[in-house]
């Protein structure tokens, strides 16, 4: 087992501090086909997540939010994962990184996970998992909901 | 500003022999992450005593079953620990008779028997409830339940910039003769405040409104005499001073809760049942439905003669030693913004604050890595953290086991965040 202060430091990676502190996507999409409020009554994190999506693509996205660096840093870090993906790729996805939150390390080598790897450290802190979640929730909400509108 | 002991900017008398007391609590004695534990987390909840341990133990082991019917000796064990404890309880606030004490779960318990018993007997469309923007959502969602039932009207007291109550909205507020009754915090548990509770009843009473109090921050951290205060219903909570989870307290004036109609039905509070109705037991057993938490109750006996030995004003004064020393450190912090009254003697031992640039979450769990806990969140009080213009705040809250180390290892914490977060 790690000792607390390494993993704390993985904890707090620097490309996870980056993406905290200059969030990518981070405004509001406009012209969106969707729109998720996602709020963990918990602790007060909260994401509005907008997709823009055609023919299953997604073609672009953008969120709004306040948080932890964690839940901050994880929906910038998917926003730029699934721009341009298939809905079907990003679920694939939202599940293989739900999988390494949880402690799957063959899902923590998965290089298609790109900067969301650097999360791994989160899983050592179960209380925290909830809020690395947080963007995924609101992904899979949305795209739950583009389906219902059109079957 | 280098470390100092806790001697060297501590008040040079100690009023709590702490390092004794903290014999008492053998959870204190534990490594968390590699660092001895720093508890700061008691506004959430306080550790207990092995006193408090030892009476639920004795209890369960020896003198088990259930109160008032069986006629038998552990029965009658039983029963005496129970009622021995209601009227150490009663004893121990002032109030005038042990039937004004009625066991709950808890202080929300409390507070909701009181918004659907009282409030489902008394209000009346368009009647007013006078909260404040203080209150835990315990002492606001209840209320909201009752106004949307009866037709009944919220009104609110706001905080000043300090976080304390703005009174002078309240001479306006009771003219207009329609506050029935209000529900007001003892103390703030996001930002320490104590309020004028004696005042506040004093003019509740002018205007023939009732004052409930939530008492869950305040009988732990503060002397409470009901009967002193002035108030018509106090509610508190076993679990913040010492005794167990799932315990707490109603305390209200016997005509009040005389006029009252039970809260919940079934066994223990009825005095006759027939087909289509039943009549009530006296009090305080008409609000005591089912099997009560008789473990609990002697339990929080034990507590209570635990901080009876220790000295509430004592407590009170170590915590706001604790408070003076906090708000000295944490103010020469760069980036750290303080919530709340800038004077002590305002306060109880609760310090909330905010670090610019770092989430209270991201706080919380760099100074977990090194033993201290905290509390980080809106703590239940959405509408304090909306007036303070934050999602969110850190909050470092104290108890008669906690020490002037103790928070200077929160300032250590701090530097360990701001080595992680700071920019450059």
């Amino acid at each position: 087992m790690q000792d607390p202060t390494s993993q704390l430091n993985s904890l707090y990676q620097q490309v996870i501090l980056d993406h905290y502190r200059h969030p990518r996507n981070k405004e509001r999409l406009e012209n969106g086909t969707v729109e998720v409020h996602m709020r963990n009554p918990a602790c007060g994190d909260e994401i509005k997540l907008q997709l823009r999506i055609e023919d299953e693509i997604i073609v672009d996205l953008g969120f709004t939010g306040e948080g932890c660096s964690i839940s901050q840093a994880s929906a910038s870090m998917m926003t730029t994962l699934l721009k341009g993906r298939h809905v079907d790729e990003a679920l694939s996805l939202t599940g293989r990184f739900t999988s390494m939150m949880h402690g799957d390390e063959a899902a923590a080598r998965d290089k298609e996970l790109k900067d969301l790897r650097a999360l791994e450290g989160v899983s050592k802190f179960p209380i925290r998992i909830k809020c690395a979640l947080l963007g995924f929730d609101a992904l899979q909400e949305a795209v739950k909901r583009t389906r219902e509108d059109e079957a | 500003m280098t470390a100092p002991g806790p001697s060297a900017q501590t008040p040079a008398l100690p009023v709590l022999d702490v390092e004794r007391i903290r014999e008492d609590f053998p959870i204190l004695s534990q490594q968390v992450n590699d660092h001895p534990l720093a508890y700061l987390d008691n506004a959430a909840t306080s550790q207990k005593p092995v006193q408090v341990l030892d009476a639920l133990n004795a209890y369960y082991r020896r003198d088990n079953a259930n109160v008032h019917r069986g006629l038998h000796e552990l029965s009658r064990r039983a029963t005496d620990g129970y009622e021995g404890a209601r009227t150490a309880v009663a004893d121990w606030i002032g109030a005038a008779s042990p039937v004004e004490i009625v066991w709950t779960r808890g202080t929300t318990e409390a507070i909701n028997l009181v918004a659907a018993s009282w409030g489902g007997a008394n209000l009346r469309e368009g009647d007013e409830i006078l909260l404040s923007e203080m209150e835990h959502h315990s002492n606001l969602v209840p209320w909201q339940l009752v106004a949307q039932r009866k037709g009944a009207r919220l009104r609110y007291l706001e905080l000043d910039d300090e976080g304390r109550l703005d009174l002078e909205p309240l001479p306006e507020i009771l003219a207009g003769g329609r506050v029935r009754i209000a529900a007001i915090t003892h103390v703030s548990n996001a930002l320490g405040t104590i309020n004028p509770v004696r005042e506040l009843a004093d003019r509740l009473h002018e205007a023939e409104a009732l004052l409930l109090v939530d008492g869950a921050q305040g009988a732990a951290h503060h002397p409470v005499d009901v009967g002193e205060l002035g108030v018509d219903f106090y509610a508190f909570s076993g679990h913040k001073m010492c005794g167990p989870t799932g315990i707490g307290v109603l305390w209200g004036r016997e005509r009040l809760l005389e006029e009252m109609p039970p809260y919940q039905g079934g066994g223990e509070m009825i005095h006759t049942v027939e087909r289509d109705f039943s009549t009530w037991a006296a009090l305080p057993h008409k609000f005591e439905a089912g099997t009560p938490n008789i473990a609990g109750a002697i339990a929080m006996h034990a507590a209570v003669e635990y901080l009876r030995a220790v000295g509430p004003a004592e407590i009170l004064a170590h915590e706001q030693m604790l408070v003076g020393y906090a708000l000295e450190r944490l103010g020469t912090l760069p980036n750290l913004r303080l919530f709340g009254p800038t004077s002590p003697e305002e306060r109880a031992g609760v310090v909330s604050f905010a670090v610019d640039g770092v989430h209270p979450h991201d706080v919380a769990t760099v100074l977990d890595s090194e033993g201290v806990a905290i509390r980080a969140g809106h703590h239940c009080a959405q509408l304090v953290m909306e007036r303070l213009g934050v999602p969110a705040t850190a909050r470092a809250s104290f108890y008669l086991y906690n020490t002037a180390e103790e928070i200077d290892r929160l300032v250590r914490g701090l530097g360990t965040v701001d080595s992680i977060f700071g920019e450059g």
